[in-house]
């Protein structure tokens, strides 16, 4: 095969923050955001798109960042666990809500669970217990047993609703 | 980790620069849409292709729209945008219901419907509704256009009727009229389905006989397929309709080419296809319209 690799210069915005980065076709971006931008709060597991260990948000929808490409995330806005709480520290409610409800245990989970739950209750605020279910089904978690997943999320729910009330 | 091996990336700006592209590149290029599939398989090692041709910088492919009466979406659009498509929720719910049960929710905001039916996959659920819904599939290359039925488009297992610089711009769906009644169910309990089952039952006038019934079975197969002889005996009165289910899902069962493997045996499959197929038909008879 002859060699293809060729650079390209991604503008993409990360967390708020515009980033140009130089990337090869090829990379994906989870690699992008572990390796050259340290953002290692993005976890790879399966590799095959099947677990949601590596889900981040773009444009507000979840992707398997292990086989997204980077050069997908051109002009769009990148969300990462690294990104979610305010600037002053503040812990999103989901967050807030995971700890409470003792919704991990070795974590490894944790990032792309509450990215991709962000992006549900972003989506349909008022999703029912089955929803988030269903939601949820392509991200798996081997410690915790989802129950309290589950509970977290709904708390959350119930936190973002009171303070939009 | 396994990476993904090198390649550029080309980015037509029209379907014929894009097939131009694919017949100079030969076996060296490859048409990309949400990579799920083509990526995954990259990484693995099983394809490998220099240059990926970006079909979504092509303007124009990521609409969705009704026109004379049936439903055309573009080969950018994805299983998400299906999914939440108002325009699809109204007029084929079936489908939208169909798109919300691919897969994962990144799979789905990522993916399009066109990539899913070009890499042929066996387990696809929109492929065995959309044949049972008569759709067709619009292929483009500088040569011309031309439309293929859904069986004609399978050849087989990963295997279509495209020609390598024909790009699929869209897949066109009849609209159901309102005396038709519809439902797609399957049954899943890894990544990939294990049995999708669609069903559409045109109703007669006074509403108490189905006068023509059109089901399909997908995952058992290399393709999806349909079954005359199960459709002859679905038609008739709905009265008598439970009684003739039975022998209809043999019927299906009959067609399909049922094989003992990893995801049940021959024998499993034929009684999934029987209480899926009753499943299907109670659950399109419960709406009053052509929804799911
Ligand atoms: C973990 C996982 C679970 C899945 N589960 C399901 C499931 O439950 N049900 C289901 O139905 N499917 C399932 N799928 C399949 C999924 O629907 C497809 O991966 C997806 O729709 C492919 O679309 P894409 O845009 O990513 O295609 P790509 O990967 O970009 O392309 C796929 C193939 O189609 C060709 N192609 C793409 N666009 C065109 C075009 N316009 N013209 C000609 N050729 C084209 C490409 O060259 C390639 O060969 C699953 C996939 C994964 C990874
Ligand atoms: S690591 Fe990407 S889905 Fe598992
Ligand atoms: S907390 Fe360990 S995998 Fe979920």
């Amino acid at each position: 095969m002859s060699d293809t690799s060729a650079q390209i210069l991604l503008r993409t915005t990360v967390n708020g923050l515009d980033v140009a980065v130089a990337i090869e076709p090829q990379e994906t971006l989870a690699e992008v955001l572990r390796e050259k931008l340290q953002l290692i709060g993005t976890k790879v597991s399966c590799n095959v798109q099947v677990c949601g260990a590596c889900t981040v948000l773009v444009d507000g929808l979840p992707v398997s960042s292990c086989t997204y490409l980077a050069y997908e995330a051109r002009d769009r806005q990148v969300l990462t666990i690294e990104g979610l709480a305010s600037k002053d520290g503040t812990l999103h409610p989901l967050q807030t809500a995971f700890i409470e409800e003792n919704a991990f245990q070795c974590g490894f989970c944790t990032p792309g669970m509450i990215l991709a739950a962000k992006s549900l209750l972003d989506q349909r605020p008022d999703s029912s217990e089955h929803e988030i279910v269903e939601y949820m089904e392509g991200n798996i978690c081997r410690c915790t047993g989802y129950r309290s997943i589950v509970a977290a999320i709904q708390k959350a729910q119930a936190s973002v609703a009171d303070r939009s009330s | 980790m396994n990476r993904l091996p090198a390649f550029t990336i080309s980015q037509p700006q029209s379907v014929a620069e894009a097939s131009e592209m694919l017949a100079s590149l030969g076996d060296s290029g490859r048409l990309y849409a949400g990579g799920t599939e083509l990526l995954a398989t990259m990484k693995e090692g099983a394809l490998l292709y220099d240059t990926l041709v970006d079909v979504k910088t092509v303007p124009g492919l990521a609409d969705i729209r009704v026109q004379d009466g049936e439903l055309w979406i573009g080969a950018a659009v994805t299983h998400f945008s299906i999914e939440t498509s108002p325009i699809v929720r109204e007029l084929l719910p079936v489908l939208s219901y169909v798109e919300s049960r691919v897969a994962n929710t990144r799979v789905r905001a990522t993916g399009t419907l066109v990539g899913n039916l070009c890499f042929a996959e066996p387990h696809s659920d929109p492929a065995t509704m959309l044949l049972c819904l008569d759709a067709r599939v619009v292929a483009q290359s500088t040569r011309g256009e031309r439309q293929l039925t859904i069986d004609e488009f399978f050849v087989g297992a990963y295997e279509t009727a495209l020609e390598e610089d024909e790009v699929v711009t869209s897949v066109v769906v009849p609209l159901p009229p309102a005396n038709w009644r519809m439902a797609y169910k399957k049954f899943q309990i890894i990544e990939r389905p294990t049995l999708g089952l669609g069903v559409v039952l045109e109703l007669n006038d006074g509403g108490d006989s189905v006068a023509t019934a059109r089901a399909a079975v997908g995952c058992v197969s290399e393709s999806p397929l349909r079954s005359s002889a199960a459709e002859a005996q679905l038609a008739g009165p709905l009265e008598s309709l439970l009684e003739r289910l039975d022998a209809a899902g043999d019927s299906l069962a009959d067609e399909a080419d049922l094989l003992d493997d990893r995801e049940g045996s021959a024998e499993y499959k034929r009684h999934l296809i029987k209480v899926f197929l009753k499943r299907a038909v109670q659950q399109a008879l419960q709406s009053d319209g052509p929804s799911r």
